[in-house]
């Protein structure tokens, strides 16, 4: 089969691909107060890493990221239930959150809240899941 | 505030996932499946004990209070099925360990298992109607991976069928949930219960709760069970154990908890209904389990007779009715499992599930066969096995409400449960034994402790019904009382 040219989609996603993982971690920060959070940032990542599939192939992209996608979804909702789970700790209901804020040295005045821990689980299961399913599907052909 | 309510979901979720990550490792998957298993009984135990001396727990769910958050509410009901669960799940395990195969075993078997479980409790503990579809979707997704793991073409014919139907009763499930959301504007269900009961049942909710009706009913097997036959006997015997045992029930859960809690005002309509549904489904399952000569039919048409008979007991809806139900929700999860065990045996020995071409196994195989006939007495309700006293309740529930036809069918069926169950026992176990023990094609080494385990228990529910009957008398009372739950959901 003929190499297909497609040296403008490759050029492309090199920059494009480093935009949408910015966007995505910003859209996973301001979840707390802001329209965003773990879902939707681990969807914009998991969108990248499709593109990257897309444009490159899937062999080129686990050299450079050899991650298995499975283990990932499992370590990001055994995070999730194991924040949910410090709360046996603190003697307060199953899930509960709190938020402090702190003097960071770079940040200044920083909110740090609990709830992103539970929300990176959320993110890493998403990013996961949805790798896995386009895998499973281009295994298919 | 009791945490001790989410344990029953988080334990098999979380061991569940730590098994994924030790894939290739199986005795560690088994160890800690079981370990996992009887850790969320003893749970379920205390949590017994906690609503015997202090009624009902509760736990808001982030501390986010009733009506906003998501609620978990065990009473009695609920501790009891948990408890009853955990028995019958472990069995299964137990089951599974000898006879899954090594194929099925690493795809995931044992974490999907677990996963299985946690829908089951926490569909059992939740007190929140959308939650309740959650744990059901966590319950099916399961259920598909287990009925089409190892992918034979029997297996993969009957998962389309099944997810099929499921998708299309969880879609109308959904549109319930949103058309209750619409009128109401709440879905915590005490919250329901308290909101329908200022603003009276009229037609609308009526209306509605027969949408709820038919998404239970299909997930029940109640009238809408021409699902059931087919995708309860393709998938391996452990599997289909812990499907027969275990899923209908949640389904006969769900009607319980909407139809005492919710929508109890109108019972001339809904409750009727009900018994009318219960009725066809016992005579339908019954001529079923009569007509066919062949084990795996002639079982899950029994599990559809029992889903009918359940459901006679709520469409008293008397204190007699109700504690029969319970006594029988209990009775009938342990013994289908049972039964459905001891008959997987029975074809892995013979190689076939045509009752003309097995018999005389009573002289190489004398417990199981004793145990099979201990099974069947029970499942009839013959005193003093764990049948008996959920159907004599029953009875007597129909019987208060004036319901003569619907106590009538419900004792003429047990008797045509009887003569088909021990058609089974006739044909496998009495007459000339042509199979010696080395042409047999498989063997019951290592999967009678769980049999044991389960004929035990049916034995000693039924004599030992004493012991558990004040458990049993308080759920009733919880389930005919509404106020008493909404109560411990606001209370704190």
């Amino acid at each position: 089969m003929k190499e297909p040219n497609d040296v403008i989609l490759r050029s492309v996603t090199k920059v494009a691909v480093v935009i949408i993982f910015t966007f995505s971690i910003n859209l996973f920060f301001s979840g707390h107060h802001l329209p965003g959070g773990g879902f939707i940032g681990g969807l914009g990542f998991a969108a990248a890493l499709t593109l990257l599939f897309l444009s490159y192939d899937i062999e080129t992209v686990r050299e450079n990221i050899s991650l298995d996608f499975k283990k990932v979804a499992v370590v990001g909702v055994l995070i999730a239930v194991g924040t949910g789970l410090g709360s046996f700790l603190f003697d307060a209901p199953f899930l509960s959150h709190t938020f402090d804020y702190f003097d960071l040295p770079i940040f200044g005045k920083t909110e740090l809240a609990t709830a992103v821990l539970f929300d990176v689980g959320v993110a890493m299961a998403v990013i996961g899941t949805a790798v896995t399913v386009i895998m499973t599907i281009s295994e298919d052909r | 505030m009791n945490n001790l309510l989410i344990l029953p979901v988080v334990i098999p979720l979380v061991m569940g996932l730590l098994m994924v990550l030790f894939r290739k490792n199986i005795t560690l998957q088994k160890i800690v499946s079981a370990a996992s298993i009887t850790a969320t009984g003893a749970v379920a135990v205390l949590l017994m004990i906690q609503n015997d001396q202090d009624g009902i727990q509760t736990l808001q769910i982030g501390g986010w209070q009733a009506p906003f958050g998501i609620t978990y509410a065990a009473d009695m009901f609920s501790s009891l099925l948990l408890t009853t669960t955990s028995i019958v799940a472990l069995s299964c395990l137990l089951f599974a360990f000898k006879t899954i195969g090594e194929e099925r075993e690493s795809y995931y078997f044992y974490p999907v298992f677990l996963f299985l479980i946690t829908g089951v409790n926490g569909s059992f503990l939740t007190g929140d109607l959308f939650h309740l579809f959650v744990c059901f979707e966590v319950m099916l997704i399961s259920s598909y991976v287990l009925l089409s793991l190892g992918g034979t073409r029997k297996q993969l014919r009957e998962s389309v069928k099944y997810v099929l139907i499921n998708l299309i009763s969880s879609f109308l499930f959904l549109v319930g949930v949103a058309y209750i959301y619409a009128v109401v504007g709440t879905l915590n269900l005490a919250d329901l219960s308290v909101k329908v009961a200022e603003a009276g049942q009229g037609g609308m909710l009526t209306a509605i709760s027969l949408v709820f009706l038919i998404v239970f009913s299909l997930k029940a097997g109640l009238l809408l069970f021409f699902w059931l036959p087919g995708s309860y006997s393709a998938p391996p015997t452990a599997i289909a154990a812990v499907f027969a045992g275990l899923l209908t029930k949640v389904g006969m859960y769900a009607i319980f908890r909407l139809f005492t809690l919710v929508f109890y005002h109108e019972p001339q309509i809904t409750h009727l209904l009900i018994g009318v549904l219960g009725a066809v489904t016992m005579v339908l399952g019954a001529i079923g389990a009569v007509a066919y000569g062949d084990i795996k039919k002639i079982l899950t048409y029994n599990v559809i007779i029992g889903v009918g008979f359940i459901m006679a007991g709520l469409a008293s809806m008397s204190i007699a009715g109700m504690t029969g139900s319970v006594f029988y929700l209990i009775h009938d999860m342990i013994i289908k499992a049972l039964i459905f065990l001891i008959g997987g045996t029975i074809i892995s020995l013979t190689g076939t599930s045509k009752l003309e071409d097995m018999s005389g196994l009573i002289r190489t195989h004398p417990y199981l066969g004793w145990m099979f006939f201990t099974a069947a007495l029970a499942l009839a309700g013959i005193p003093p096995l764990s049948g008996f006293l959920g159907k004599v309740f029953i009875t007597q529930g129909t019987f208060e409400a004036e319901y003569y036809w619907l106590g009538g069918i419900g004792l003429l069926t047990s008797l045509l449960v009887l003569y088909s169950i021990m058609k089974i026992f006739m044909n496998a176990f009495w007459g000339e034994t042509y199979l010696s023990e080395e042409m047999e094609k498989g063997s019951t080494k290592g999967i009678m402790v769980p049999i044991a385990l389960l004929t035990g228990l049916a034995v000693l529910l039924g004599v030992g019904a004493e012991g558990i009957s004040s458990y049993v008398n308080l759920a009733a009372e919880g389930l005919m009382n509404p106020e008493l739950y909404i109560k411990a959901v606001f209370g704190e």
